[in-house]
C-alpha cells in the first residue's frame, strides 16, 4: 500500500510544474516515445488477451454463422454437409417448439420490463430516501441477486410444490384435487418461472438504480422544489430523465436478461412444456438425443441477430463519445 | 457515507411549503408498511427452504410440511453434506473459480492498460470487441465451442476424454474468456480517470510499459480490482451453464451445477433437497457478508459509465 502513494506523491510534483490541469488521457504524441521493448512488451498485453478473446468467443460465433448452414451429427469433421437454408426453412416453419419458444422469449422480456424493473426502480426510490432500515430493506432484497439462477429454480420448487409446497398450502389447495403443480403445468409454469426470475432482477436493478439515484445533483432536485414541483413531477421530469446513463443500462441488461434466462427452465423442466425458449432449444439441439448441430446452430444465429440489437445500441451510446 | 448526502437533499424538500399538501408529512409509515411487506415476501422462498431444512423428515411426515411440531436440528445438513458429496463439488468449484478470477484478472488489466493509458489506432475497436463479447448469450457461441473442445487431441493421462471435454480446464477457459470482456471495460473506465502525469513522470524517469503496469497503475487499481475479484468470485461461483455443458462425469461438476442431479439423489426426501439448496447458498452469503462494500461497487462500476 506504500508503494502506490510514494509513487503517486513523487510523480506529482515532477509534472505540476509543467501543466496546470492534469490532463485526463495521454496525448497521441506518446506512441512515438515507446521503446522496441516497450512495443514487444505492448504487443504480447494486447496479444494474449485479444488472442483469448477471438479463439473462445468469437470465432466460435462466426462458426455457429457457418454451422447454421450445414447439415452435421457433430462427430466426424469429414460428415458435414452444406445444408443451404434448410435448417432455417425448418426452423421457421415446422419446429413445433420454436414459435412457442419466441413467444416467451417475448413475454419474458414484456414482464422483466412491466413488472420486475419497475419494481426495482420503487425499491430504489423508497429506500433512497434515507429511511430508518434503509440497509437492512437493501441487503434482504439484494439477497437473491447473489444466488444462480439455478438454485433460484430449485429454492422455488420448493415454493411452488404440488402436494408440499408452501404456496398451495397458503391457497388452501393443497392435497385437494384443485392443487397446482405450479412447475409442472404447462399453462401457468412460465408465470411461476417469471415470478422466481424477478425476484432476483428486481434486486439487481435496484441496486443500480440506488447507484444511479447518488450521482443525481442534489440541486436539481431543490430547484425543482423551488419551482413548486411535487415529488412526483421532480421524480419523473427532473430525476428520471437525468439518470439517463443508467436507464440505458437497465434497458440493455433486462432485454439481454430475458435473451439468456437459460438455467430456471433448464432446471426446471430442461425448457418443455410451456417453458420453452430459444437459448434452451440451442441446448436441446446440442447435447439432447436428437443431435443436430445445423439446427441448433440456426437457434443459436437467431439468438445472436436478437442480441445484437440491445448490444449496438448499448455500445453505440457507449462509445460515442470516444476520441483518441 | 451516503447517508450525509442524501438527508442533505431530502431535508429542504420535506420542509418546503409544497409538501405539506401532497400527504407528504407522514410518507415514511406507508413507505415502512410497504418496504416490510415486501421485505417478508422477499424472504418467503428461502425461508421456507430453511425452515424444511432444519425439520427430520419423520416429523414431517408426521405433522406435515406445515406444521411447527416436532424436532428442529442440523441432522439433514450433516445427512447431505455427506450423502451429496458436497466437499467434492465445492473443492471443483474451488478448482474453477481461483485460476478464472487469476486469468480474467491478469488478462482483463492488461488489455485495459493497453486501451487506456497507451494511445493507439484501434483502442476503441479492442475494447468494444471486447464489450461486445462479455453482452452475447452464452449459448450463441456454446455449439462450436463444444464442438471445438471436443476435438482437441489431449493424451489420456492429461484427460480421460482424450479431449478438452469433461476437463476442468474447458470451463475454465469459457468462463475466462466470457469474463474478460467485462473486467476489460470496468478497468478501462477506470484507468481513464487516473491522470495521465503519473505515467508521464514515470516515462520521463525510463520507466518502461510494464513497469508503468506493475508499479504505477495496478497499485492505483486495487479498489477496482477488489470489487471485480469480489464479482467474478459469485459470478463464477454461480455459473451454471459451462459446467452443465462440458462436463460429463457429475463428481466433476462445481457445486451450483451439481445441486441439480442432487434434485434427483433426494427426489423424495423435500428436507433434504432443502439442505443441499442452503448448503450452496451459504457461501454466497458469507462472501457477500464480508465482502459487502467490494461486491457492490463491482456491480456498480460497469454501469457509471455510459
Amino acid at each position: 500500500m506504500s508503494t502506490p502513494t510514494e509513487l503517486s506523491e513523487s510523480a506529482t510534483p515532477g509534472s505540476r510544474a509543467g501543466q496546470r490541469t492534469p490532463a485526463r488521457r495521454p496525448k497521441p504524441g506518446r506512441v512515438r516515445r515507446l521503446s522496441k521493448r516497450d512495443k514487444v512488451v505492448l504487443g504480447i498485453m494486447v496479444g494474449i488477451p485479444t488472442l483469448v478473446q477471438l479463439a473462445f468467443v468469437w470465432i466460435p460465433t462466426l462458426l455457429s454463422v457457418l454451422l447454421s448452414f450445414t447439415r452435421w451429427n457433430g462427430l466426424a469433421l469429414s460428415d458435414i454437409r452444406a445444408a443451404g437454408v434448410a435448417n432455417y426453412s425448418y426452423v421457421f416453419t415446422d419446429n413445433p417448439a420454436f414459435w412457442p419458444a419466441v413467444q416467451h422469449n417475448i413475454l419474458w422480456l414484456l414482464f422483466l420490463a412491466v413488472i420486475a424493473t419497475p419494481l426495482g426502480l420503487l425499491l430504489a426510490v423508497l429506500l433512497d430516501q434515507q429511511i430508518r432500515g434503509s440497509k437492512i430493506y437493501q441487503s434482504v432484497f439484494f439477497i437473491p441477486v447473489m444466488l444462480s439462477l439455478a438454485l433460484v429454480g430449485i429454492i422455488w420448487q420448493l415454493f411452488y410444490q404440488k402436494d408440499n409446497g408452501l404456496l398451495n398450502f397458503l391457497l388452501g389447495t393443497a392435497g385437494t384435487p384443485q392443487a397446482v403443480d405450479w412447475f409442472g403445468n404447462s399453462s401457468v409454469n412460465i408465470w411461476a418461472a417469471l415470478v422466481a426470475a424477478t425476484w432476483r432482477h428486481a434486486g439487481y436493478v435496484m441496486i443500480l438504480y440506488l447507484a444511479g439515484l447518488k450521482g443525481v445533483d442534489a440541486s436539481l432536485k431543490e430547484a425543482a422544489s423551488l419551482d413548486g414541483a411535487n415529488a412526483r413531477q421532480t421524480f419523473f421530469r427532473i430525476v428520471f430523465p437525468a439518470m439517463a446513463p443508467i436507464n440505458i443500462v437497465i434497458v440493455v441488461i433486462t432485454i439481454i436478461e430475458s435473451l439468456r434466462a437459460f438455467d430456471v427452465v433448464w432446471v426446471i423442466n430442461k425448457g418443455t412444456n410451456g417453458l420453452e425458449l430459444i437459448s434452451a432449444l440451442v441446448i436441446t439441439y446440442l447435447i439432447g438425443e436428437g443431435q443436430s448441430i445445423g439446427i441448433g446452430s440456426a437457434f443459436a444465429v437467431i439468438l445472436l441477430v436478437i442480441s445484437l440489437v440491445p448490444i449496438t445500441i448499448y455500445l453505440s451510446r457507449t462509445f460515442r463519445k470516444e476520441k483518441f | 457515507m451516503s447517508a450525509s448526502t442524501t438527508s442533505k437533499h431530502a431535508r429542504p424538500a420535506r420542509t418546503s411549503k409544497d409538501g405539506v399538501g401532497h400527504g407528504r408529512s407522514r410518507p415514511h409509515y406507508g413507505t415502512h408498511i410497504f418496504l416490510t411487506v415486501m421485505a417478508v415476501m422477499w424472504m418467503v422462498p428461502l425461508g421456507w427452504a430453511l425452515f424444511t431444512a432444519l425439520r427430520p423428515k419423520a416429523d414431517t411426515d408426521k405433522y406435515g410440511y406445515f406444521s411447527l411440531g416436532g424436532a428442529f436440528n442440523f441432522d439433514n445438513f450433516a445427512q447431505a453434506w455427506t450423502q451429496g458429496g458436497f466437499p467434492r463439488y465445492f473443492m471443483n468449484s474451488l478448482i474453477i473459480t481461483v485460476p478464472t478470477i487469476i486469468l480474467v484478472l491478469l488478462c482483463s488489466s492488461m488489455m485495459a492498460f493497453a486501451v487506456s493509458r497507451v494511445s493507439w489506432k484501434f483502442n476503441v475497436t479492442l475494447l468494444i470487441m471486447f464489450t461486445a463479447g462479455n453482452l452475447l448469450p452464452p449459448q450463441v457461441l456454446a455449439t462450436p465451442l463444444f464442438e471445438m473442445f471436443k476435438l482437441i487431441q489431449l493424451p489420456y493421462w492429461f484427460s480421460d476424454s482424450g479431449s478438452l471435454l469433461n476437463t476442468y480446464i474447458s470451463v475454465i477457459i469459457a468462463n475466462t474468456a466470457f469474463q474478460i470482456g467485462f473486467c476489460t471495460f470496468v478497468l478501462s473506465n477506470y484507468m481513464k480517470a487516473l491522470s495521465a502525469d503519473l505515467t508521464e513522470a514515470a516515462l520521463v524517469d525510463g520507466a518502461g510499459i510494464w513497469r508503468q503496469y506493475v508499479s504505477i497503475i495496478m497499485p492505483l487499481c486495487k479498489p477496482a480490482i477488489a470489487a471485480l475479484a469480489t464479482l467474478e468470485l459469485i459470478f463464477i461461483y454461480n455459473d451454471y451453464f459451462w459446467p452443465l455443458l462440458f462436463i460429463q462425469s457429475g463428481d466433476r461438476l462445481p457445486v451450483t451445477t451439481a445441486i441439480n442431479n442432487l434434485q434427483g439423489t433426494f427426489l423424495s426426501n423435500y428436507n433434504l433437497l432443502a439442505a443441499g439448496a442452503t448448503i450452496t447458498v451459504i457461501p454466497t452469503l458469507v462472501i457477500y457478508l464480508a465482502l459487502q462494500r467490494q461486491f457492490v461497487a463491482g456491480l456498480t462500476l460497469g454501469s457509471s459509465k455510459g
